[in-house]
């Protein structure tokens, strides 16, 4: 076993696994943030996607060791039911997402980067979401909710 | 006695909803949400007849005993089936409630209003709200089929935008998978595949099989069968891989990599002649293809294929179980509760009622996908690991070598014109496998599951026959909706193929209408008339006229817009020539490196009366993506060893670089039945992008995927 500390969600962490864990398995089994989700476990589909220091992050191969002192924000550190986000709040309105498997991840990606820059542009955008996989075709509902959120100001 | 296919088998209006305490409403349902979101509808419709907020509604979790038996989620059905049957039983409770009402308060039943629930009398403070009225005397009555659904000109909730249900726990990561279950004394599993499907297990290192004992790692083995439990989910999933590389196997037959086009029209097969009305006949003979050429008409022939096709869902198929000795508890995210527990408790040879099923939300999947085998893998290892808590996950290795996959096609048409633009023969005829392997209750449902195959006691390949239902498997919408003089349709059930098949989303109407709507667009140019006029002076269905005018309309506004080098592609459909309309054109180039880029997707559909319309929009949006994913890039890819996609890197989905803008109009019906959604838009999807390469480039495909690969190959042939 080995003990790592970190900062998840916001609050300082001590976490111990056996060693070689991928984070994903940390998350959800001992932490209980099933809200990321485990789709490939090769890195293809951004259904794990994490932000660790603000990045966008695959959480299913890299192990939990190499994210010692880093700032981890999972899908529910971005909000709540009751307290959504104001991506998240966006996404709902839209109805950005049918299953829901691929959306915690296409959530935790659209903020990173709006965290960095309200005004991201097409491409910066396109290029964030080339790494997430989406089987229902939420696509334009998701590229709609984006646009909405272009036109907003993130700290409402 | 009620006729309807969900109401004959679920008549009491008890079995589709019930008044609970504190002004609730619990509504049950056979239809599970598969990502249609299908539960905000059927709680818009009920709430809509009842006249209260739909969040006083809560939809029961579908489970064996006690939701309505209504057999699968298939065939963008949900509307028809558990839609009008809710519809109906909220009629009909509160017209019963009405009555008592009108009785309690001694006034004739035209005096009564309702109004959230509550029901009284105008200008009075005289109310009783529902949950009073059924207090001491329950809803006993059955569903009238008869009765008058509220007029829709009062309609409150339905056609207009809501937040599906569900909604904010999914964006929130609040909303619970099946995969996400937390079960007690639970461990996860994985199980151990064959290198391919025909495999037999020769043996297992034993020194291993030691060692995992003694980490308190579990073994399953049943014949060929081989899984692993663990209490951490990594110390299964390491486990499983080096049960994976000490396992031997011994391969009993390679996969025939012959072109599968070839095999279609080579193997055995049953061959029927599919009659008007879209109904195979085996007892007629097939005419052979005219090939007399009329003077003056033109005479064209053309060879449509579609290889085989994964769901490719994005959380792998998951299952969990737990055995007490007696009863079986099962979790699944399949699209019907009741088939899988006839065919779980045939496999385990278990008493029917001792088998529990419930459903799960797991990925979106669309059709027949692991999911039935991964809950039957959960209760397996269940059944042998008794009184654990079974969580299994199939990796992304299992899902795409082992889900059964949409049939590869191949459809040959002939069809001639007149020099007055008049079609005059047509013939169509359709090579396929089956896409019907779901468990099905009576017919030895447990050869259906995987696993049953490499069990100590085995059961062999189901070969099912020719499916002869109306629009059935292979034919489906085979049938062109144009106004033909009686064309020759033909459908050919194909055995002896090398992959496992089953329903994909709109089964044989994918093949079916991407041929004959390609078919229609090759006549139209050989004959230089423009292909909404060409269609139009074919059809008859006034609503199909309807959806067609309305595109052009659409089409002709924005042509000013479209790029120089842009190519339009159209096409139309009416699923099953009974459901939901479609009318679709696609604008697209084609860049330097010959690939499609969509650029622009119009679509105008009828789909009925419209209940949730943003969960129509996210249908058709939803449908034509995937279908344009199907159409550009994907191709299940095997040779003798086995499946060679085994992940995303090999099997390649449409990406957020290649989403077009979209223009949909949905045609509201008010007070029309419903027609159903989900698969309108598949095959118009992969015509009309044809179509539009056509149009761009002058390169006619036929063989999907229209990838750059077969584009340049087109080009070199040209």
């Amino acid at each position: 076993m080995k003990t790592i500390e970190i900062v998840l969600n916001g609050m300082n962490r001590s976490v111990s696994s056996e060693e070689g864990t991928p984070l994903i398995y940390v998350l959800r089994n001992d932490l209980g943030l099933t809200g990321t989700k485990l789709g490939c476990g090769l890195e293809q589909c951004g259904a794990c996607m994490v932000l660790v220091n603000g990045e966008p992050t695959f959480s299913c191969v890299r192990t939990v060791e190499e994210f010692e002192g880093c700032v981890i924000e999972t899908i529910e550190g971005l909000g709540n039911p009751e307290q959504p986000s104001l991506i998240q709040k966006v996404f709902a309105e839209e109805n950005a997402a049918q299953c829901g498997y691929c959306t915690a991840g296409v959530i935790v990606s659209i903020s990173g980067l709006f965290a960095k820059n309200p005004r991201p542009t097409d491409k910066q955008v396109k290029e964030v979401l080339c790494r997430h996989l989406c089987r229902c075709g939420s696509h334009p509902r998701i590229l709609a909710a984006i646009e909405k959120l272009r036109g907003q100001k993130l700290d409402e | 006695m009620n006729k309807h296919v969900s109401l004959s088998v679920n008549p009491k209006v008890s079995d589709w909803l019930e008044f609970r305490p504190a002004g609730r409403v619990i509504l049950h349902t056979g239809k599970v949400n598969i990502g249609q979101h299908i539960t905000s509808a059927l709680v818009l419709i009920a709430a809509e007849e009842l006249n209260i907020d739909p969040n006083q509604i809560a939809v029961a979790q579908t489970r064996t005993g006690s939701s309505p038996n209504e057999n699968y989620t298939v065939g963008s059905q949900s509307m028809q089936h558990s839609g009008y049957a809710i519809k109906k039983a909220a009629a009909t409770a509160r017209n019963e409630l009405t009555v008592r009402a009108a009785k309690f308060f001694g006034v004739s039943v035209e005096q009564i209003k309702i109004e959230d629930g509550n029901l009284f009398i105008e200008k009075t403070n005289q109310s009783i709200s529902y949950w009073e009225l059924v207090k001491n005397a329950p809803l006993e009555c059955y569903v009238d089929e008869t009765v008058d659904v509220k007029n829709h000109a009062l309609h409150q909730l339905q056609g207009k935008h809501h937040i599906a249900r569900g909604m904010w726990d999914i964006v929130t990561g609040t909303y619970e998978f099946i995969q996400d279950l937390k079960l007690p004394n639970m461990l996860h599993a994985r199980v151990i595949r064959p290198p391919q499907y025909h495999a037999k297990l020769v043996n297992v290192d034993e020194k291993l099989i030691d060692k995992l004992a003694e980490e308190n790692i579990y073994l399953v083995r049943d014949g060929s069968f081989l899984a692993v439990g663990a209490k951490s989910e990594f110390a299964a999933v390491k486990a499983a891989k080096r049960v994976a590389m000490t396992a031997t196997w011994q391969i009993e037959n390679s996969l025939d990599e012959s072109d599968i086009y070839e095999l279609l029209v080579k193997n055995k097969r049953d061959s029927l002649l599919v009659e008007k009305g879209c109904i195979p006949n085996k007892d007629l003979e097939i005419p052979p293809l005219d090939k007399t050429n009329v003077q003056g008409d033109i005479t064209l022939n053309a060879i449509y294929k579609k290889p085989y096709i994964m769901h490719g869902t994005i959380g792998p198929s998951s299952g969990a179980a737990v055995f007490d000795g007696q009863e079986l508890k099962v979790w699944t995210q399949n699209q019907g509760v009741y088939p899988l527990q006839a065919a779980v408790a045939e496999a385990l040879r278990l008493q029917l009622d001792d088998v529990l099923v419930q459903f799960m939300p797991g990925a979106g999947v669309y059709g027949h996908s692991g999911a039935d085998d991964a809950a039957f893998d959960a209760a397996l290892i269940a059944k042998h690991l008794t009184n654990f808590s079974i969580l299994l996950k199939w990796t992304r290795e299992d899902e795409h070598c082992w889900e059964p996959y949409g049939s590869a096609m191949q459809c040959n048409l002939q069809a001639s014109v007149n020099s007055n633009g008049e079609i005059t023969s047509w013939s169509h005829e359709t090579f396929s496998d089956t896409f019907l392997t779901r468990p099905v209750i009576g017919k030895e449902p447990a050869s259906r599951l995987l696993s049953t195959h490499y069990l100590n006691e085995s059961k062999p390949w189901p070969v099912t026959p020719p499916m002869l239902t109306v629009h059935g498997g292979i034919h489906r919408n085979i049938e062109p909706i144009y106004n033909f003089p009686s064309p020759r349709l033909v459908k050919h059930r194909v055995y002896d193929l090398p992959l496992r098949t089953s329903a994909l989303r709109a089964l044989g109407a994918f093949g079916n209408i991407f041929a004959i709507e390609s078919m229609m667009d090759e006549l139209a140019e050989a004959l230089k008339l423009d292909p909404f006029h060409f269609r139009l002076k074919h059809l008859n269905d006034e609503q199909g006229i309807q959806t067609l005018i309305r595109l052009q309309e659409l089409v002709d506004k924005d042509r000013v817009n479209f790029p120089q080098e842009a190519g339009l592609g159209i096409s139309f459909a009416r699923y099953k020539n009974s459901a939901g309309y479609c009318s679709l054109g696609v604008l697209l180039r084609v860049n330097g490196d010959a690939e499609v880029e969509l650029i622009k997707i119009f679509c105008v559909v009828d789909v009925g009366e419209v209940v949730d319309i943003s969960g129509v929009r996210s249908q058709v949006e939803g449908g034509i993506v995937q279908a344009a994913s199907w159409s550009l890039y994907e191709q299940v890819s095997y040779d003798a060893t086995g499946i060679t996609s085994r992940d995303w890197d090999k099997y390649q989905i449409i990406a957020f670089n290649n989403i077009p803008e979209f223009c949909i109009d949905i045609l509201d019906r008010p007070g029309s039945s419903y027609l159903g959604v989900g698969e309108i838009t598949t095959g118009p999807t992969a015509a009309a992008i044809a179509n539009a390469i056509n149009n761009a480039v002058g390169l006619r495909l036929r063989q999907m995927p229209f990838n750059s690969e077969a584009i340049k190959s087109a080009a070199l042939l040209s």
